[in-house]
């Protein structure tokens, strides 16, 4: 796919004395725990390959150690990589020089940061202009447009602050808006909320995604908590050991896990939450007798609340007044516990 | 003791030692005691250690221990002329600025200068208990005659703590931004740190005239300078990795990020450091009397030499009070950079 906003082929990132070499070694084929045990040399990413489509989130989710905060810094190029390609808009990055890689900086990625990263010794209205102010724009210029997103991430009049006056929420909108102000394209979001209290990071995934549905950026976000993942992906990329595990929609892969260790990863979320009729349905145009409609969007928990209990029912799945499928009160309850293909590998007794 | 004969022997160097003109080194205490006859008894316990005089016992090619420090006097001996050729016109800028602040602090009057003290400290502590400290500390030494002598310190120190953080702060800026610099600049801020003030001295001495103030100007920067370069190197390495990286996320240039993120997150740091540097060059200033720095130091250093125990002990207890205000000031404004920018 050459259309793709952003596209990764083939990266690998090997930290240590003489990387090249080990390099080898990685390609022959080796994995992480038996390249440090062999040769000293930690994989930090090995054969990536992802695309990520304009206009969409795509999310990478990894337990710490997993290389995702490393894999969003190739990116922009804040790791170098030990080889392989980023393409963004169809060049490749990494021939960049100096010059061409801090206008790509300042115009076409922004960054959020897990631990928010503000200057302290400026007033939120001077952090949320800092891509204006590094590209020298003047007091006067900058100001109402900081303000204009200040406003848009709900923090109308906070600017002559400071970011230590803010609550960790606060100081990540301001995170946020100044990302939104350098008006690039792409934006590189690093666990931006993993920082943040449950109650607080369920209102900053709100905001992003309604922020989303207006703006249309190609949001690149790193998480470790499942649930986000599957809120916010469009596009969800599961990292273990440097190496993708499983990538595509996020339904697909709950509905169709490609690996043990995916297994047990989604083993505990709520299913009828996040499993949505459209994923469950049996795709159909033909009229059938059904008892109900359900919209191809609702969660199975919908369904089940819209059954009102009842164990034989048959809903039609309408998309947009159309009609894309049946589903059957018997599919949703497979769906709940089913996951085909592979078995759940055996937890280690504690 | 013929402790290394048996080197030469074995060696078959022999003939190149005694050849070589034999022992032109003076005779030592030893040598003659035991030429007079009456050489101690010696125990196991007290054999001495077979140093450099028991190689030129054995070998008389060998030079003696004291030569040593005797060839050190002579290379820098020799080496000075041409040193102070280029040291001295390099350093001439100091004697004026030593000069020209000594002037100024003396000539300018004390209905003056003690409410221009008083307003620069209210200025930067925006404290007016301290500037009351300000007006009582100079107003007591004035009023025991010790005004003029406390000027002459303060304007020594204020040259030479302003031209060490000049220097001191870009060294320790380089420093941080390299690794290789670092290791080599940190022994050498150690050995100035440690090295017993009076050392700074001796070589100055060979080297520039008594009567020329560069002379303790130059060893109280020296000995001043190096908390100042300690502090802006650990100080600028200190700043929240992430922070930097949010810099280079958002394409600030190398400048942008030194001046614009850097320097002010390690500000709290360098301020500590400007008033440890105010602080050793006090203690310096003092030292530097001995070679005829004016101030405060004369009236301990004339205290100590004529026993004259209540000038030595009022100078000292001006010294402790100029410090007092010194460090209370520098103090304050670091606690007004602090407030900025906590959290």
């Amino acid at each position: 796919m050459t259309d793709a906003k952003i596209s990764i082929r083939n990266l690998f990132k090997i930290f240590g004395e003489a990387p090249q070499e080990a390099l080898a070694h990685a390609k022959a084929g080796m994995h992480k725990a038996e390249l440090l045990e062999a040769h000293r040399h930690v994989l930090g990413l090995r054969d990536i390959n992802v695309d990520m489509q304009e206009g969409e989130i795509t999310v990478i989710m990894g337990l710490s150690g997993s290389g995702k905060s490393t894999l969003i810094r190739h990116l922009n190029r804040l790791i170098e990589p030990t080889a392989g390609e980023v393409v963004v808009n169809g060049e490749n990055i990494l021939h960049y020089g100096d010059a061409r890689l801090r206008r790509l900086r300042r115009s076409n990625m922004s960054m959020v940061f897990q631990k928010f990263a503000l200057l302290p010794h400026r007033s939120v209205l001077e952090n949320v202009a800092t891509p204006m102010i590094v590209e020298g724009a003047k007091k006067n210029d900058y100001e109402t447009e900081a303000a204009k997103w200040l406003d848009r991430v709900g923090l109308q009049g906070q600017g002559a602050q400071y970011p230590h006056q803010l609550s960790g929420g606060m100081q990540q909108r301001v995170g946020i808006a100044r990302a939104l102000t350098s008006n690039s394209d792409i934006m590189l979001m690093d666990e931006a909320f993993s920082a943040l209290d449950p109650l607080i990071r369920t209102d900053m995934q709100d905001l992003l995604l309604e922020l989303q549905r207006e703006l249309r950026k190609t949001i690149v976000f790193i998480t470790h908590d499942l649930d986000e993942a599957l809120k916010l992906a469009d596009h969800l990329v599961i990292l273990k050991d440097g190496e993708v595990v499983q990538q595509g929609e996020p339904q697909h892969i709950l509905m169709h896990p490609g690996d043990p260790y995916i297994v047990d990863f989604i083993a505990d979320i709520n299913r009828a939450r996040v499993l949505r009729a459209g994923t469950v349905m049996t795709k159909t145009t033909d009229p059938v007798p059904v008892d109900s409609e359900v919209s191809a969007n609702a969660t199975l928990e919908e369904v089940i609340t819209q059954g009102g209990g009842n164990a034989d029912l048959t809903f039609r799945v309408m998309n947009r007044d159309r009609q894309v499928g049946v589903l059957s009160m018997r599919d949703v309850l497979a769906a709940l516990v089913a996951t085909e293909g592979v078995k759940r590998t055996e937890a280690p007794a504690a | 003791m013929p402790t290394y004969d048996w080197l030469f022997d074995s060696t078959g160097l022999r003939d190149w030692c005694d050849g070589e003109g034999g022992s032109s080194a003076p005779m030592s205490m030893a040598d003659l005691m035991s030429q007079a006859g009456n050489a101690p008894d010696t125990s196991v316990w007290q054999t001495p250690f077979p140093s450099m005089d028991a190689l030129n016992d054995a070998c008389a090619s060998f030079p003696q221990a004291r030569d040593l420090t005797r060839g050190l006097e002579r290379g820098f001996l020799d080496i000075k002329d041409s040193l102070s050729v280029v040291l001295d016109p390099l350093t001439q800028p100091l004697s004026w600025a030593l000069e020209a602040a000594l002037w100024l602090f003396q000539t300018t009057p004390w209905f003056v200068m003690i409410p221009v003290l008083a307003l620069i400290v209210a200025v930067i502590s925006r404290s007016a208990r301290l500037t009351g400290l300000i007006l009582a500390a100079f107003g007591g030494l004035a009023f025991i005659n010790y005004y003029d002598y406390a000027m002459q310190t303060l304007a020594i120190i204020t040259v030479c703590a302003l031209i060490a953080v000049l220097f001191g702060v870009p060294v320790g800026i380089a420093m941080s931004r390299s690794d290789r610099l670092e290791r080599i600049m940190i022994p050498v801020l150690d050995m100035l740190q440690t090295l017993p003030p009076f050392v700074y001295l001796i070589p100055l001495i060979f080297l520039f005239s008594v009567t020329e103030p560069k002379l303790y100007g130059i060893a109280v920067i020296l000995y001043a300078i190096v908390p100042v370069v300690r502090l802006t190197n650990l100080g600028i390495r200190m700043v929240d990795p992430e922070v930097i990286e949010a810099a280079d996320a958002f394409g600030m240039t190398r400048r942008q990020k030194l001046y614009g993120v850097q320097i002010p997150l390690a500000l709290p740091n360098i301020m500590a450091g400007v008033n440890q540097t105010i602080m050793m060059s006090l203690a310096m200033v003092v030292i530097a009397s001995m070679v005829s720095a004016p101030g405060l130091g004369v009236l301990v250093l004339r205290g100590i030499r004529n026993l004259e125990l209540g000038v030595g002990l009022v100078a000292g207890f001006g010294i402790v009070l100029l410090a007092v205000v010194l460090d209370r000031s520098t103090k304050a404004a670091l606690a007004r950079v602090n407030a900025v920018q906590k959290g």
